[in-house]
């Protein structure tokens, strides 16, 4: 277990260093993510300079989510975004390279890249989650602190799992790299906002069976002390984690089963 | 004339070559669109007014702003600034086709393609869950006139923000800045209606309000009479400008251009 965790941290760590050789382009790179994902707060802003609630979230409390929603993201897509180019591998055949290694496929990927300019995203929702933190009143307590922890990285799982089961469309078709956007950058937009704003079918559908409702918003409903506006059982504002880990063994499989449907462009 | 026509056809088969792209596309803008019209409709539950947009409106601006991302390129548009990199610009400027003039055709290609089949997909998509307005036959011609004067604003502009690659190695930080910008302040990201009044207004008179904001409003039939008149002016007046405006700079790069290698 440990050994995979040591190949990566070399792997990755000559991804960074060869990025941090080209200053300026670099700087304006994280100047550049820094700003686009600025942009979806703004909105957020426009928004409640408007209405002063959204049913019946306040600009903090919609900011907690949005802050919780962006750096969990920001995380995913730092680790493995560049999921988003294996397509590209496919089409031009150098899948079949890492077919022949002898480490497992998924473990390959994830380590073959690391755009270190990601990390200006999480950056902003940190700034976002000082901004909520500052208007909203939590009475913590034990399980509030523990259930906000256990969000986050189960947060990374459930976006890490769809990317990966998105990333899969790409083994049948090499151009439809944008249905995985809808539910990657569309799962964390729609994880910003409150999710009893949207329509009942569009919550069964992107809430509950691909489960983004577990990213922030139950977490948020329980250490808000929220009641849930849709009137939920409370045993899902602990259920994040399950969740999380159950996404992870779906896209496990779905993976290893696409694996097994490749075959080779002949590159 | 001729050629600027053959050129434009290639700019339809390039983008007409990848249909399951499209189809992607069309989902994607489609979840994008559901999700920005609840939000919009949860803010109408407390307003029935928001600079001058009913829930209607609102909605409607929504599955337009989703069907017109594609046809006016809102997000990154790179092939200049990427031929400008490998030095391929440099048989572009031998040809007798100078490079803008060959761009604005491709672009007035690739246009028609995305408004068929990335714009009217997810518009009727839209239209079927949701109550959406329809215009007045003369409110739908000034419409597709709007939106054809805002894919020139919008060519012109990624025209220039493209051209930067003749002076910087590295131009992703250049065409971000410049996406983040048009997505904000063309009202791509949440109408400009929705900015306080003095942003509002500055959004509309600078081009970026032309490529998004002024087409819906049309459609909508916020523009009337001399109104319409006006906005229509003003972004022939934009297209104009930022068309002279990107002459001017590739007159000036291509005094200077290195290409390096061979």
């Amino acid at each position: 277990m440990v050994e995979p965790i040591l190949v990566w941290r070399r792997l990755v760590g000559a991804q960074i260093r060869s990025q941090l050789q080209y200053r300026a382009s670099f700087t304006l790179d994280v100047l550049g993510s820094f700003w686009i994902s600025f942009v979806d707060f703004l909105v957020v802003l426009t928004i409640f300079h408007n209405v002063s609630r959204l049913n019946t979230w306040t600009v903090h409390e919609v900011a907690l989510l949005y802050a919780l929603s962006s750096i969990t993201f920001a995380v995913t897509d730092l680790l493995i975004g560049h999921l988003d180019q294996f397509p590209q591998k496919i089409r031009d055949g150098s899948f079949d390279v890492v077919l022949v290694r002898p480490r497992g496929t998924l473990f390959q990927i994830v380590a073959s890249d690391f755009a270190t300019r990601r990390a200006a995203k999480a950056l902003q929702g940190g700034i976002v989650l000082v901004y909520a933190l500052g208007g909203v009143t939590i009475h913590w307590n034990v399980w509030r602190v523990l259930v906000l922890l256990a969000s986050l990285p189960s947060a990374v799982v459930i976006f890490a799992s769809v990317w990966v089961m998105g990333a899969c469309i790409a083994f049948w078709t090499t151009d439809g790299g944008e249905f995985t956007n809808a539910f990657t950058y569309g799962g964390t937009s729609m994880a910003q906002y409150p999710f009893d704003v949207y329509a009942r079918w569009l919550r069964r559908f992107l809430g509950y069976f691909v489960p983004l409702a577990f990213v922030c918003y139950f977490p948020v409903l329980y250490v808000l002390g929220k009641r849930d506006p849709l009137g939920l059982p409370r045993v899902l504002d602990f259920a994040s984690p399950a969740v999380a880990l159950a996404a992870a063994c779906v896209a496990g499989s779905v993976w290893r089963f696409a694996v097994r449907h490749y075959r080779s462009a002949g590159g | 004339m001729r050629l600027d026509w053959e050129i434009a056809k290639r700019g339809w088969r390039r983008y007409a070559a990848y249909p399951w792209a499209t189809a992607a596309g069309v989902f994607t803008n489609t979840i994008f669109g559901l999700l920005q019209a609840y939000i919009l409709i949860a803010v109408y539950r407390h307003r029935t007014n928001v600079g001058g947009f009913d829930a209607a409106d609102a909605v409607t601006y929504v599955w337009l702003a989703q069907s017109m991302i594609m046809t006016v390129y809102v997000f990154g548009w790179w092939e200049l600034a990427l031929r400008i990199r490998d030095g391929s610009i440099a048989t572009d400027l031998l040809r007798p086709l100078d490079p803008q003039r060959y761009w604005l055709a491709y672009d007035l290609g690739r246009a028609p393609y995305h408004f068929l089949f990335r714009g009217l997909p997810p518009f009727a998509l839209g239209a079927l869950i949701f109550r959406l307005h329809f215009p007045s036959p003369l409110d739908a011609l000034a419409f597709l006139l709007s939106l054809v004067l805002a894919v020139l604003v919008s060519f012109g502009f990624r025209f220039i923000y493209n051209s930067a690659a003749f002076w910087l190695i590295d131009v992703r930080g250049v065409i971000t800045l410049a996406t983040t910008i048009v997505v904000f302040f063309s009202g791509m990201a949440i109408p400009l209606r929705f900015f306080p009044h003095v942003l509002r207004e500055v959004c509309y008179a600078l081009p970026f309000g032309s490529i998004i904001q002024t087409p819906v409003d049309v459609w909508l039939g916020k523009r009337e009479g001399f109104a319409l008149v006006g906005v229509l002016a003003l972004q022939a007046a934009w297209a104009l400008a930022l068309l002279g405006l990107g002459r001017l700079v590739l007159r000036g790069a291509t005094r200077k251009l290195v290409v390096q290698g061979g």
